[in-house]
């Protein structure tokens, strides 16, 4: 890499920045189809119940089997919850208010495309923003702790905008 | 511990230098195509005597190899040796014959001594201009036979530094991240090795994850972050008991952790319900200071080498952006203003230029002088991050991570030209490397 000669090789290097500049100058993630496709059903992740009355109420497979999803989508370094994100913390809210001796985790993370410190400090802002919205909906913040993993534990492997997508995420998850 | 030699364990000699010397070399010429050449011959060894690293003979060899290794990976020169050179006698060490070096431009030669046993070992370390028949330098050092390549990378210093006229580099460490495993299940260890990448040793087993190691700049200890007991946490660890502490106790998360010039300080950065401000706080523990306030990420931070500003990136604007401020967190200025994010900035040690990681569309590594202008990148990886300056500002060492499933990132080092560019090789791969200063 990066084996030119001065001066045509930066004069080419500049050329070749403004146009990659130009090209992200817009916001690409909003032109893509919603993340929630690849959300998994209830049915993909409540695995094999110990009986056949159903998980144990109050576990994670319960959490599971009873939540619209178990995690929300963020664009790229935005944080903000939007109406889908409120169905979802609704659902996790409402389990929460049936098994009042439950605490949970949020688990924030960013995609690969960013710096990790700035990731860290992004994936801790959307736990707090799911945190906020589940205390807003009568949930005790006491019984809510937060990480962040910034990009250490991305969910898809790709590195491509649809895997990006799946990465941004807030994961609620019980602490059993 | 090194010591210089005392010069009368060097050979008797003259001391007389030259008065202007006409070999050099130029750490701003970019065209790649200006290696000096060195004759680099082992380092003969009055009568080969055992040490714990091997006998005075296998040494003259070693040392002689980490000095041409040195030099060539700095990009500045094309060394030989000490394979395809000849066999050097003591005698010639301080008397070299010119006339049998035809085809170089300048002669590194030197010897190794002991008494035998543990005691320590003397190398001596000779530079000459072979066109001027004239010697440009001379170096003796005193270390311990387990220290060996410090004296090479002693040598290969004073040359580098008497024929660019920077200052030298290659006597320092680095600390990283090892990293093995399937990309979404990363196994991330905190390790150290020198700047060439010998004598590593990994510090932890890698059941918690280990993040942006810096070391002290006494080189006594080490500040990094680890998710041990699932959060995020600050640790120091001394590396001379092994022990770590926490650098602040807190239930919010604390990263980034970066120390003062003077090892007085650290840096942090940490969220309060999600919202992440730079802090400072005594190395040895206290009460934190905050010094950024505002809505938003404010994150990293270095210190100028005086100690009186810091920069810092921030979101504030709406996207990564580099900021100035002083030490006691006033006078925040916005340097940054070339189009695209900006990330990770690091003052450089001599103060003339600001490195960064510069995102538009890629990742690259890039520098700017600190008042914003002046941009320059580096490098042209798909996601290049997290530039560390070496001790004489002139070389960078940064994480280069591929693309894909596989994900795989590895420590790099370019100089700021642009045109030396080269992996760095570490037994698993790495990421955060960061940069010590020259070694004490």
């Amino acid at each position: 890499m990066s084996r030119f000669t001065a001066p045509v090789a930066r004069s080419l290097m500049i050329a070749s920045a403004v146009i990659a500049l130009a090209a992200c100058s817009k916001k690409a993630p909003e032109e893509l189809p919603p993340a929630p496709v690849e959300t998994p059903r209830p049915a993909d992740t409540a695995t094999a119940p110990a009986s056949p009355a159903g998980p144990v109420k109050g576990s994670q497979q319960d959490f599971l089997a009873s939540v619209a999803a178990d995690k929300i989508y963020f664009d790229t370094d935005k944080y903000d919850i939007d109406t889908q994100d409120q169905d979802v913390l609704r659902s996790q809210a409402q389990w929460l208010a049936a098994n009042p001796t439950v605490r949970v985790t949020v688990e924030g993370h960013a995609d690969e495309r960013g710096t990790r410190d700035y990731n860290l400090a992004l994936g801790e802002r959307r736990a707090n923003a799911a945190k906020n919205y589940l205390a807003s909906l009568g949930v005790d913040s006491a019984r809510i702790t937060t990480i962040s993993y910034g990009k250490e534990r991305p969910a898809a492997l790709g590195s491509d905008e649809a895997a990006w997508a799946q990465n941004r995420r807030a994961v609620t998850v019980t602490v059993q | 511990m090194i010591r210089l030699a005392s010069f009368v364990t060097l050979l008797a000699l003259a001391i007389a230098a030259p008065a202007a010397a006409q070999l050099s070399v130029d750490v701003t010429d970019d065209s790649g195509s200006n290696s000096l050449k060195v004759a680099v011959p082992a380092l003969p060894t009055g009568q080969s005597v055992s040490t714990p690293a091997g006998t005075t003979d296998e040494l003259g060899v070693r040392i002689a190899q980490v000095i041409a290794d040195d030099l060539r990976n700095s990009g500045l020169f094309a060394p030989t040796g000490p394979e395809g050179t000849r066999t050097l006698s003591m005698a010639e060490v301080t008397a070299p014959n010119y006339a049998s070096w035809g085809g170089y431009e300048a002669l590194v030669q030197g010897f190794v001594r002991s008494a035998g046993g543990e005691g320590d070992i003397t190398v001596g370390c000779y530079l000459y201009d072979i066109a001027l028949k004239s010697e440009l330098t001379r170096q003796g050092y005193v270390v311990a036979p387990r220290d060996w390549r410090r004296a090479a990378h002693k040598c290969a210093d004073a040359i580098y530094a008497r024929l660019s006229g920077e200052s030298p580099f290659f006597d320092s460490r680095i600390a990283y991240i090892a990293e093995s495993g399937p990309k979404e299940r990363r196994v991330k260890r905190l390790a150290i090795m020198d700047s060439d990448g010998a004598n590593h040793r990994f510090i932890t087993n890698g059941q918690a994850i280990a993040l942006t190691p810096r070391f002290s700049p006494d080189y006594g200890s080490l500040v990094y972050v680890s998710y041990v007991q699932d959060r995020v946490r600050i640790f120091v660890y001394d590396i001379g008991t092994g022990k770590q502490r926490l650098v602040t106790e807190s239930t919010n998360p604390t990263f980034a952790p970066r120390w003062s010039p003077d090892g007085r300080s650290i840096l942090f950065s940490m969220a309060i319900a999600g919202n992440t401000d730079i802090y400072r706080v005594p190395a040895t523990g206290g009460m934190p200071v905050r010094l950024t306030t505002s809505p938003g990420i404010d994150v990293g931070g270095s210190y100028s080498p005086d100690g009186t500003r810091i920069v810092f990136e921030s979101d504030r604007s709406g996207s990564q952006q580099v900021y100035v401020m002083n030490a006691d967190g006033s006078n925040q200025q916005r340097i940054s203003h070339g189009g695209g994010r900006y990330a990770t900035p690091e003052w450089s040690p001599r103060g003339d230029l600001i490195a960064f990681t510069k995102i538009a569309g890629d990742f690259n590594i890039a520098v700017m002088t600190p008042d914003g202008n002046n941009e320059r990148i580096l490098t042209r990886g798909w996601q290049d991050e997290a530039p560390t300056w070496s001790p004489n500002g002139r070389v960078l060492q940064f994480f280069r991570t591929s693309q894909g499933s596989s994900g795989v990132s590895q420590v790099w080092q370019v100089d700021l030209t642009g045109v030396n560019e080269r992996r760095i090789p570490t037994p698993l791969s790495g990421s955060d490397p960061a940069w010590g200063p020259l070694l004490p």
